[in-house]
């Protein structure tokens, strides 16, 4: 069973290699799973090709890395599940701190809507042309993306003097 | 919170009606804004967080060992399937072979516990459109599965039973009398929910041709479990990617081709029959003795009698829990057959003994969004039949 995920896996690389030759930055293969790293220009155009020509169907999961400080920072992930063909894959693209923008995979399947606005949200990454770009688990006056590395676990707040008896007046 | 809704046409007058977060049919706390024309439901935005606990930070902050409890408490329905899922990422990680025994005790295990899952559903949700004493019936039974669960991990729900490596403790004494009964009467149980039910007029009316769901567009808003299943479409994890021995079980996925409400509730009740199956056969499968956490050193914590007597591991028990483990820098990402739908767990790794990033993929959160579409042009009072049957828990989708 496992043998034949990574038996398609590989066509579909070889598949998108044929299609455009830069599409296919880098691929990482570890414990079964492969992963297709493309530059973030192109990931839509790729997302397209996969969910046409690939019959990727389902987007299983869309999140994100922050490997402060190394740059580029941002590292999405899209988990791609091809129903028909039993076959997963995981898009990865890396996405610069400084300008954090990206095309949003809306216009390929809908139901990354509520994954990105999660993503903007925790991470604090924009997407191009998402519908419906506000905060979702946080409330709007939130300062902030409280899963970015640069944000301490505690949070920013004032820890009030009552609780640190002897230490802050 | 400013969610605004916009006025549909400007001619028409609308009202807008704030649903939530603590209405009781929206189980949990989910808030919706509803425009409504008269009855009819023009624009509906649905307005989660509210139980944001922010989990996936504090597991950034914890040993792999440690963060298990924290998965507890997000799907509070399923508790031992966000277990799973998380201990089934760490060991793909580390590249970890969990012993069969442990993976038939798991299979058990959360197969009760879907049992468990869609009998709060059917009760909470029969409570919304009416029907209280289904509700009463339900809950009967949940309780002996939550006794049973006491009975194996001392813990009636936030049992964090599945390990890493395993599970956490040897199944008791008389474990297959209790679970015997449990199977013994629950068939029966479940045709006494069918007849209160299936063919009472006030039930149809209210579910049949309620929520229809088009196949396509549950596709396309990623929509997993159940809600897919109703609609024609056999994609269950267990057939499709299986994990923890699956394969060598003999059970059928269930679908439907309506994707109304009552397909819906008709699929759940012929999922329970199933289950019911897979655990009558993992009590065959799991034999008297065995391990029950798969041996590797430094990652899993030694037998308690081999402390005492060597000294390498009394090292690894302390070290295993001061330091934690570290595997190799990477990601795994699994997904497994929650009873709401596809549950998935992404881990990054950076070689530290804790977790660089752990990311739930949450079927209620992806679920949930499909709502307007599902409720836009229906009445108000089928948006709690709706809401229903996608079945969300709040802590699932806010985490």
């Amino acid at each position: 069973m496992a043998e034949n995920v990574n038996q398609n896996a590989s066509a579909v690389v070889e598949h998108l290699r044929a299609w455009n030759s830069k599409a296919v930055e880098e691929v990482i293969e570890f414990h079964g799973e492969t992963t297709i790293v493309v530059h973030h220009t192109l990931l839509r155009s790729v997302a397209l090709e996969c969910r046409d020509a690939l019959q990727f169907n389902l987007l299983s999961d869309a999140t994100c890395v922050d490997r402060y400080p190394v740059e580029p920072r941002f590292e999405l992930q899209y988990h791609l599940t091809s129903i028909p063909n039993r076959t997963k894959i995981r898009l990865r693209t890396r996405v610069p701190g400084d300008q954090p923008n990206v095309d949003s995979l809306v216009p390929v399947w809908l139901g990354a809507g509520w994954l990105e606005r999660e993503i903007f949200d925790l991470m604090g990454i924009n997407f191009n042309d998402h519908p419906d770009l506000r905060r979702i688990l946080l409330p709007d006056d939130w300062k902030g993306h409280p899963l970015r590395k640069d944000y301490p676990v505690e949070g920013f707040r004032d820890i009030p003097a009552t609780y640190l008896p002897g230490l802050k007046k | 919170m400013t969610t605004s809704v916009e006025t549909a046409t400007g001619v028409k007058k609308t009202m807008v009606l704030n649903m939530g977060p603590q209405h009781p049919s929206t189980h949990g706390v989910l808030r919706i804004l509803l425009e409504l024309d008269g009855e009819t439901v023009l624009k509906a935005v649905p307005d989660v967080g509210y139980l944001h606990t922010g989990i996936e930070k504090s597991c950034e902050d914890k040993t792999y060992s440690q963060a298990t409890t924290l998965t507890d408490r997000m799907d509070y329905l399923n508790p031992l399937g966000n277990n799973l899922v998380y201990a089934l990422a760490v060991e793909k990680l580390l590249g970890l072979e969990v012993p069969k025994r442990a993976q038939y005790i798991r299979v058990m295990m959360v197969e009760l516990q879907r049992i468990s899952s869609h009998l709060v559903w059917l009760g909470t949700h029969a409570i919304d459109l009416g029907a209280m004493s289904v509700f009463l019936y339900c809950f009967r039974e949940r309780e002996e599965i939550l006794k049973l669960f006491e009975l194996f991990a001392g813990q009636r729900m936030m049992t964090s039973y599945i390990r890493i490596g395993g599970v956490a403790l040897e199944p008791p004494a008389g474990w297959r009398d209790r679970v015997g009964k449990f199977l013994g009467m629950m068939p029966s149980r479940i045709d006494e929910y069918e007849a209160l039910l299936t063919e009472n007029r006030i039930w149809m009316a209210r579910t049949k041709g309620v929520g229809v769901i088009k196949l396509e567009d549950a596709i396309a808003y990623s929509m997993t479990g159940p809600t897919l299943r109703a609609a024609g479409l056999a994609y269950d994890n267990r057939k499709v990617f299986p994990y923890s021995s699956y394969e060598e079980f003999d059970f059928s996925v269930p679908t439907r081709t309506d994707s109304d409400c009552f397909a819906r509730y008709m699929l759940r009740i012929a999922e329970m029959r199933e289950s019911l199956k897979i655990v009558k056969q993992a009590m065959e499968k799991i034999s008297d003795s065995g391990p029950i956490k798969s041996e590797a050193a430094g990652i899993i914590p030694p037998q308690r009698e081999k402390m005492k007597t060597e000294m390498e591991a009394l090292i690894y028990h302390f070290k295993i829990f001061t330091e934690g483990f570290s595997p190799a820098p990477g990601e795994a990402y699994v997904t497994i057959e929650s009873p709401r739908g596809e549950l998935g767990c992404f881990i990054a790794s950076d070689g530290s003994a804790k977790p660089l990033r752990c990311h739930f993929r949450s079927p209620s959160f992806i679920n949930l969004q499909a709502l307007p579409m599902i409720v836009e042009g229906q009445i108000i009072a089928d948006v709690v039949a709706c809401i229903g049957t996608i079945d969300i828990v709040l802590g699932d989708v806010d985490r």
